[in-house]
């Protein structure tokens, strides 16, 4: 047995072992910290690291950069609420409804898509900024969505110190599952196919990708995960309102996460989700001026942009690898010399620009 | 009816002339940088407290106000462009630069939050709230005034690109950055003076935006960006007159439909431009999209 083969099956093992431990830990977190203050910090992380994934499941691998995840997130709470008000189903029977929440989010995501995915970069952000707005004006001016005020949830008469948990395990499902499926996805010839896209989307068409197809597929699943998750934060915090449902910081902070952790891998949203979400909610708790919150995200994010603008996961692999070769010239692989190869071209072209006129998107 | 429907097209073009000034900015830079900037919306509204400082705290009158706000603005969207988008690059950096701006726009939010309050603010002066009537129409001063200088600047700004050197470099890295450079033009000093003028336009609107609006706060800013991109969306990216046609276009679409529902106007302005993609995913004046590398 050569020493490669070793360091090879090392390596899996330890991946392996690192995932059951951080498997056992987030199965454990509420045994542990059985303090409904911890827990609140949890669901919440938990809940934005699904979001996350899933928004990266469509715009991290297709690169076509979505500003309209709240609108499947707050279609999946309201869908939640209206049904809970109109059958007048009440108790535990409620998260019956979830299903019918990714359902909402699925059936939106296919029109949205057929609509925004005509048009690339710049002007489907766009695009999908302008269908949240009119996602939330509907909420404010119809009827049988409450207006301004909103809706309630049934009432669960749980006890208050274990209220959380079965929300923890229930996002933690979500989160598992949704990370499961970007890693299914990105091994596929679907994520292949996603990825062909993101790279060159015409050439990708001229060597036989379906690209309308697979952009609405990811679209739609995106969605559908994020009308999920949508109604399980509405039965969580039990109300949602037209601009706490369609939240355009929604947006933004899981773009930031997805960002932070790394675009386009598996485990990056949900790294950046759990740095985040937390200190995102400490500090509205800690100052209840919401400027100063709105200040530093602001400030954060300019850090990550320009400080770790791979994100923690690629840069932080970078590091390990040069650890683990000690300055070796160890066989590099594959896509992060083409990705160097790319940024020197980069620097040789034109930094400070590259789009239709120019280059690289 | 009919006049009712008159006036409301008067009424679409004038406040049409006011978004042109503010559209204006955010086409420009996004034909020379390739970057839609986010915080255009935000830096509008602190355009109008800038104004809102000097004429309420220090007399200083609306238009000669300008004369302070448009330059400070300018060395700001020049300082935001040096600091935070130059250094940007790589694959993301479309998404990136649009994230930055973001970024930005909450930055500059929350400082006008601390210094100001969320209460409404206006703009008040002896030609905001007079009008004129001319053949059976209502004409506020201030709009006719801030139709005036919607069509000055454009003219200015006209001139700036077509008749200067400068404006010839400008155009020369709109069409192809990569030859620009070869001809020895400073594509980086254009692209940080584009950004400035960009903003600095911006205060203009800002100040007008500010005196027509009926009341401001820091959290206008969503709203003004959502209509400010659909517009230059609708007119084509980078097109400074398709800026133009489809400011007065919207703005007279959401004018007249709020005369049966002021509630669904805005939802109109959105469906429109959704409609109109359908049909010329370009816009009005849009280039035909180059394939991206």
């Amino acid at each position: 047995m050569t020493s490669e083969t070793t360091r090879a099956r090392l390596a899996v093992g330890a991946k392996w072992s690192a995932l059951v431990i951080v498997a056992a830990a987030a199965l454990l977190f509420p045994v542990v910290f059985p303090n409904p203050v911890v827990t609140n910090y949890g669901v919440f992380a938990l809940i934005f690291a699904t979001a996350a994934s899933a928004w990266n499941v469509f715009s991290g691998f297709s690169g076509y950069i979505s500003l309209g995840q709240a609108v499947f997130f707050g279609s999946g709470a309201y869908a939640v609420g209206i049904a809970a008000r109109d059958w007048n189903i009440t108790g535990v029977a409620i998260f019956g409804l979830l299903p019918l929440a990714a359902l909402v989010g699925a059936a939106i995501a296919v029109p949205f898509g057929l609509v925004a995915l005509r048009v690339r970069r710049h002007t489907f952000i766009v695009i999908t900024i302008a269908v949240f707005f009119i996602f939330q004006l509907m909420a404010f001016n119809f009827s049988f969505t409450g207006g301004s005020s909103g809706l309630p949830s049934p009432f669960l008469n749980w006890q208050a110190a274990t209220y959380n948990n079965p929300f923890y395990y229930i996002a933690l499902a979500c989160t598992a599952g949704i990370v499961a499926l970007s890693w299914l996805i990105r091994r596929a010839r679907f994520g292949l196919h996603l990825r062909a896209i993101r790279d060159d989307e015409d050439r990708a068409r001229g060597l036989g990708v379906r690209a309308m197809r697979v952009k609405l597929a990811a679209f739609t699943l995106s969605g559908a995960v994020t009308g999920l998750i949508g109604g399980v934060w509405f039965l969580y915090l039990t109300q949602v309102e037209p601009q706490s449902g369609f939240d355009p910081l929604f947006d933004l902070s899981i773009v930031l996460m997805a960002f932070l952790g790394g675009l386009g891998t598996v485990a990056g949203p949900v790294l950046g989700a759990l740095i985040i979400e937390p200190g995102q909610l400490y500090l509205t708790i800690r100052f209840t001026n919401g400027y100063y919150g709105e200040i530093l995200l602001g400030v954060i994010f300019l850090l990550v942009v320009l400080l770790v603008p791979r994100g923690i996961i690629p840069t932080g692999g970078e590091w390990i690898r040069r650890l683990t070769t000690r300055g070796r010239s160890a066989l590099p692989p594959a896509v992060p010399a083409a990705e160097a190869a790319r940024e020197t071209r980069d620097e040789v072209r034109d930094p400070a620009r590259s789009g239709p006129h120019g280059g690289a998107g | 009816m009919a006049t009712q429907i008159y006036q409301a097209i008067v009424d679409g073009i004038l406040v049409g002339g006011v978004y042109a000034l503010m559209a204006v900015g955010l086409t420009l830079i996004f034909g020379v940088l390739d970057i839609i900037n986010i915080a255009q919306g935000i830096l509008v509204v602190l355009g109008a407290y800038l104004s809102y400082s000097l004429s309420a705290r220090l007399g200083i009158g609306l238009f000669l106000g300008l004369l302070i706000t448009v330059p400070a603005m300018f060395v700001l969207g020049v300082a935001i462009q040096v600091a935070f988008i130059r250094p940007l690059r790589g694959r993301e950096r479309t998404s990136m630069t649009l994230l930055v701006t973001y970024a930005v726009a909450l930055i500059v939010e929350g400082v006008l939050y601390r210094i100001y309050g969320p209460d409404d603010k206006q703009l008040t002066a002896s030609y905001v709230t007079n009008s004129v009537h001319v053949l059976g129409f209502y004409l506020p001063y201030i709009y006719l005034l801030g139709f005036g200088l919607a069509v000055i600047l454009v003219v200015a700004l006209y001139l700036l690109l077509y008749r200067t050197r400068f404006g010839r470099s400008v155009r020369a890295t709109m069409q192809d950055r990569t030859a620009a450079r070869l001809v020895g033009i400073d594509t980086s000093r254009v692209a940080a003076l584009t950004f400035g003028v960009g903003v600095g336009v911006t205060a203009v609107g800002g100040m007008m935006f500010g005196a027509t609006s009926g009341g401001f706060n820091p959290n206008s800013g969503y709203d003004l960006i959502s209509r400010l991109l659909a517009i230059i969306i609708l007119g084509g990216l980078g097109s400074i007159g398709g800026a133009l046609v489809a400011s007065v276009f919207m703005l007279t679409v959401v004018s007249l439909v709020d005369i049966w529902s002021p509630t669904w106007a805005n939802a109109v302005f959105y469906a429109a431009l959704v409609l109109v993609l359908l049909i010329r995913p370009t816009g009005f004046m849009g280039r035909q999209a180059v394939r991206a590398e």
